[in-house]
């Protein structure tokens, strides 16, 4: 073996370099603002810097006095736990029926609905829907922003479960019908645990979107005492008329452990995976 | 146990397809009947037909004395193992040998019980715990027929039973199908594409082609006396070989000799007239001597089959097959005498295809 061309070997090591170093910063970008998420929260001072915390607990004390904080959490698995309901139900319901009945420009049908989607939850929809739900005295409502989140997600939920349950061979169902199970017994019995997998992603793809969805809520929603956390974290500010960053910074973090709880446990329960059926 | 009598059945597809073309067959209580033909004959839709998976266009099918023609398929005291075996994944392997029995709303303890006395009898031991994903081909085969037979139906279907399972296990599973059935003695259909497995385990075949049928008979029947030149050459682990030509004062014409003309025929066929003659590679017989009324050819290919060598001979412009005992094989080549068995080649009409005798 002949040692490889100088020329090639220089080349070789600025690309490795450069490489690294474009992985760095990346790595970086992303790590940065979590750092903070953890530190800031305990430092008795924060910045918006990242820097070692003056350790206390303190900013927590006063986020628990806050009147609105803990209950805005509330609120927000209030909005979150009534759209995954309405959207997984429907949902799946319409996706095992689009899945399974044959009709004409079922496709385009479902391309229609998930490229009008985000007009439903768009800012552009803001002022009508406000004037929709003033008219159908849903105002100021948890439901009606649970209908209104549910309608912008659905489509998207409804073309993801169609593509799962295009994938579970009709057999399953075939061969129940054979032993004399109705309809309802066999979304029960086979399709629901069957997709069970694709119905976990889904809810936790649901409870992200609105956890974290600030507009919807903001416009709708007009007291503090029914606003998410998303919405009242906007309401942290000093007196001074500043942002509250020990306050905010705090929140965040408590704002953030719900998602990751949840996640973990659809993971352990329900698991990401797929029964080891055969799958042809 | 019951028989299946279908009158005039058709299903047509939107578009004017029809899968099965005027069907008319009455498989009797207990047998165990084999729908047999080409991919696309229409055999698995006649089966799931029988099933009720698919809605009957015309015609009538009877199930005993019951007419189920347009019965839920949990009505028709029918059973099914689908090809892939349909076995639910997130069901251990008891629960699914007794969801049957969970939709007749049979208590738990029973139903479990039910489920062990069940997978005692096809070889389930210890595995009532496991996972449908946990478990072999051949043990996926048999908690599907145990779910089929743990509600003791009256007909049992089967749709490619042995399709799924490798070729050494497909013979013991075949074997095994052949016991349970005479055991259970449940009227069965089964589907398959595969020829030699259907005239191992039938008792009668229907041979399809295009929705229809073409034969209806035992094994040895369909194998001895087709009644086309389709199921000739389908039946048969080496196609029978068909060869166009005219019969003679000494027989029928075969290269620059002939062969005697088939016993069957005599007296249904006159010299000059146009017919194909088929004889099976394993009733011709192969020598390296003159033999009377035999035609001369010459070995193109030769084949083993383990105890005995399949040969390709040419005679004149026609290709034979004839299977040699090992011992007896020639080279390519050689050249020998290919002699019929009258008894077993027949002759069939070259324009309508059907067999004269």
């Amino acid at each position: 073996m002949s040692a490889p061309a100088p020329r090639s070997t220089v080349r070789h090591y600025v690309s490795r370099v450069a490489f690294v170093v474009v992985v760095v910063l990346v790595a970086a970008f992303f790590a940065l603002p979590l750092t903070w998420l953890v530190t800031a929260p305990f430092d008795a001072s924060p910045t918006l810097t990242v820097e070692w915390p003056q350790w206390t607990l303190a900013n927590f004390r006063s986020l628990a006095e806050n009147p609105y904080a803990l209950r805005s959490i509330g609120n927000s698995l209030v909005l979150g736990l009534g759209t995954i309901a309405v959207v997984v139900t429907l949902g799946a319901l319409a996706a095992y029926a689009l899945s399974r009945v044959r009709i004409p420009g079922r496709d385009g049908l479902l391309y229609a609905l998930l490229l009008l989607s985000s007009v439903v939850t768009g800012t552009a929809a803001m002022v009508p829907l406000f004037q929709l739900m003033v008219q159908v005295g849903l105002i100021n409502t948890q439901t009606g922003v649970v209908l209104a989140m549910s309608g912008g997600l659905l489509p998207t939920v409804v073309f993801i479960l169609k593509d799962f349950m295009d994938s579970i061979p009709k057999s399953y169902e075939e061969s129940a019908r054979l032993y004399g199970a109705r309809p309802g017994q066999i979304l029960r019995h086979v399709v629901v645990p069957i997709a069970r997998p694709g119905l976990a992603f889904v809810s936790v793809w649901v409870l992200v979107q609105v956890w974290g969805n600030f507009l919807l809520p903001f416009i709708l929603l007009r007291s503090p005492e029914s606003q998410p956390a998303a919405v009242i974290m906007y309401t942290f500010y000093t007196e001074s008329g500043q942002a509250d960053l020990s306050l905010i910074s705090a929140f965040s973090l408590v704002f953030s452990v719900p998602v990751i709880a949840i996640y973990f446990l659809v993971n352990r329960r329900y698991g990401f995976r797929f029964h080891g059926g055969i799958k042809s | 146990m019951s028989t299946i009598t279908t009158r005039g059945l058709v299903k047509e597809y939107p578009g004017g397809v029809r899968g099965v073309d005027g069907f008319d067959v009455t498989i009797e209580d207990g047998e165990f009947f084999a729908l047999l033909g080409p991919s696309g004959c229409g055999k698995t839709t006649l089966l799931r037909s029988i099933a009720g998976l698919e809605a009957i266009t015309e015609g009538t099918l009877h199930i005993g004395d019951r007419d189920v023609t347009n019965a839920q398929p949990g009505e028709r005291g029918v059973a099914m193992v689908f090809q892939d075996y349909a076995l639910f994944p997130h069901m251990d392997v008891a629960d699914n040998i007794a969801y049957p029995l969970k939709i007749r709303k049979v208590p738990r303890t029973q139903r479990r019980q039910r489920a062990d006395e069940v997978g005692a009898g096809l070889a389930l031991h210890g595995l009532s715990e496991r996972r449908p994903g946990q478990l072999s081909g051949g043990q996926q085969q048999r908690v599907a027929l145990a779910r089929a037979v743990a509600t003791q139906p009256e007909v049992l279907l089967l749709d490619e039973p042995l399709s799924n399972l490798d070729a050494r296990l497909r013979l013991e599973a075949r074997t095994f199908l052949k016991v349970l059935q005479r055991d259970l003695k449940v009227t069965t259909v089964f589907v398959t594409h595969d020829q030699a497995e259907a005239l191992a385990l039938a008792d009668r075949i229907a041979v399809m082609q295009s929705g229809r049928l073409q034969q209806l008979g035992a094994p040895h029947e369909v194998f001895q006396r087709p009644v086309n030149t389709f199921v000739a050459s389908f039946i048969g682990s080496n196609p029978m070989n068909l060869v166009t030509t005219t019969v003679t004062q000494a027989g029928v014409r075969l290269g620059d000799g002939a062969v005697r003309l088939p016993e069957t025929a005599a007296g249904l066929v006159a010299p000059g007239d146009e017919v194909v003659w088929g004889a099976r590679p394993e009733y011709l017989r192969w020598s390296v001597e003159r033999l009377d009324d035999a035609v001369e050819a010459r070995v193109e290919v030769v084949e083993n089959l383990g105890a005995s060598v399949l040969l390709t001979a040419t005679v004149g412009d026609h290709r034979l097959q004839v299977v040699v005992p090992e011992e007896d094989a020639p080279a390519a080549g050689a050249r020998g005498w290919v002699q019929a068995n009258a008894r077993r080649s027949l002759l069939f009409d070259p324009r309508t295809t059907e067999l004269i005798g």
